[in-house]
């Protein structure tokens, strides 16, 4: 079942304009998160979430591509609306820290594609239109990939220890 | 032939600025301002034709993250611009953001006199229950218990309803937010707008540095389990007797907004001046 206050997606070219905004969503918010760890001077998990912001970004230029003629932006204006909830692959920001490390990045990151996988699934198992069914079924494979990848890419970082937001010269300090 | 004006569509990032936020991360009040941004496109009103006023703290850094105009005035004292500008100005859309030290304490006694005034405009105080910019002190809407090196043992102090305050004093609008529903929140936001007199928008904003305990918020907050009403008697129940977390539209009433009844004076600065003469 689709996530209530999800958009309604009748046509192949809807599903090619909410895929799209999914893409271009994901892009902002990890944009918007690297200026936030640049503000706070993370410069490693800028760099980190600035990567992110471009494989989505290309991600989100493959679908303009794939869908040809449509205008997938400005159908996207127009049908691509959460009225609840927010789009699926935007990096959840109260998990943001300033201080967090690379493989906090990469589990928001994988928490994202996962939900974007949940929302195709859901796309392809409801779909009445099997030109809309087929296509959601192919973003279910690619947001597979991208969970597979993302899992690829956390083997690489361990989990940090416990102690990864202690800070010696903590902003709570009240003394 | 007649000339019909079509609103040009509008997309949220027409009404950011290049200003970066300095909030910390993880504040509710990036939300916010993305509610904001979302709600303003959906009106589709200029971004010129748009003032956000307000006052000192966190949540009133916002005005400089949009680029619409905006008025980044003294403590608590946001209400009192806004309502000044709204009378000379009644064309603009003017939406007033403060947090709940601002908005509240210092602020408070222009908050109950702005409900009770009814001038069209929207009031959005974003309540994290800390005073977040001067690192933590209790706030008028922190809890008694709230334990730390600045109120040790808990302020024991009964916290400030602010959703009952604006009822009793007449504000025409009034509805709960949650900064971690941005999209809920933009849509509430364009009802407070539209909706004529005095609106205000209380928005849960949690505060992740001074109450990393608000995290907790999102597992809270619920839809109000009736829908809104325009009885005052009725919402004054239902306010007081909720729980804190009840997200809505909570009154809708049919006040008519404040109009100055005097005529407009002389816009002529010479003129102006030779009024103020001794």
């Amino acid at each position: 079942m689709i996530a209530a206050g999800s958009p309604k997606i009748a046509k192949v070219a809807d599903l090619f304009a909410v895929a799209y905004q999914i893409e271009a969503d994901a892009v902002e918010r990890y944009e918007l998160l690297a200026g936030q760890m640049e503000t706070h001077n993370n410069p490693e998990l800028t760099a980190v979430f600035r990567d992110l912001a471009r494989a989505e970004a290309i991600h989100r230029d493959e679908i303009c591509r794939l869908a040809g003629d449509i205008d997938v932006v400005a159908r996207a204006q127009r049908v691509a609306k959460w009225s609840r909830g927010e789009s699926p692959e935007a990096a959840s920001l109260d998990d943001a820290h300033y201080l967090m490390t690379p493989w906090h990045a990469l589990r928001l990151a994988l928490a994202g594609e996962e939900r974007a996988l949940a929302f195709f699934k859901s796309v392809m198992e409801t779909a009445k239109d099997p030109a809309v069914k087929k296509l959601a079924e192919e973003f279910v494979e690619e947001e597979a990939e991208h969970v597979n990848l993302v899992h690829r890419f956390l083997r690489k970082y361990p989990k940090p220890v416990d102690s990864w937001s202690s800070d010696m010269d903590s902003p709570v300090s009240q003394e | 032939m007649a000339v019909v004006d079509i609103p040009i569509a509008r997309k949220p990032s027409d009404y950011r600025s290049d200003a970066k936020p300095i909030w910390c991360p993880g504040c509710g009040d990036y939300h916010v301002l993305m509610s904001f941004t979302r709600a303003f496109a959906e009106l589709a009103v200029p971004p010129e034709d748009i003032v956000v006023v307000s006052g000192i703290g966190c949540s009133s850094r916002i005005p400089a993250y949009t680029n619409c105009y905006g008025f980044h005035g003294v403590h608590g004292r946001s209400l009192a611009l806004a309502a000044g500008l709204k009378i000379t100005r009644p064309e603009l859309t003017v939406v007033v953001a403060s947090g709940d030290g601002d908005g509240y304490s210092i602020g408070g006694n222009h908050f109950i006199h702005a409900c009770r005034r009814n001038i069209d405009m929207t009031y959005v105080v974003m309540d994290n229950h800390i005073y977040g910019m001067t690192k933590g002190q209790p706030s008028p809407t922190t809890e008694p218990e709230f334990d730390t090196a600045l109120s040790p043992g808990g302020t024991g102090l009964r916290p400030f309803h602010p959703l009952v305050i604006a009822l009793a004093s007449g504000a025409n609008f009034i509805a709960r937010c949650f900064s971690g529903e941005p999209n809920q929140t933009a849509a509430i936001l364009v009802e407070a707008i539209r909706h004529p007199g005095f609106s205000f928008v209380e928005i849960l904003s949690p505060c992740v540095t001074f109450r990393p305990d608000e995290k907790e918020w999102k597992n809270l907050v619920h839809d109000a389990p009736v829908a809104a009403t325009n009885d005052p008697a009725k919402a004054a129940r239902r306010i007081m007797t909720d729980d804190g977390f009840n997200i809505g539209v909570l009154y809708r009433g049919d006040r008519m907004p404040y109009r100055p009844t005097v005529a407009q004076g002389s816009l002529d600065l010479a003129e102006l001046e030779r009024d103020f003469e001794l």
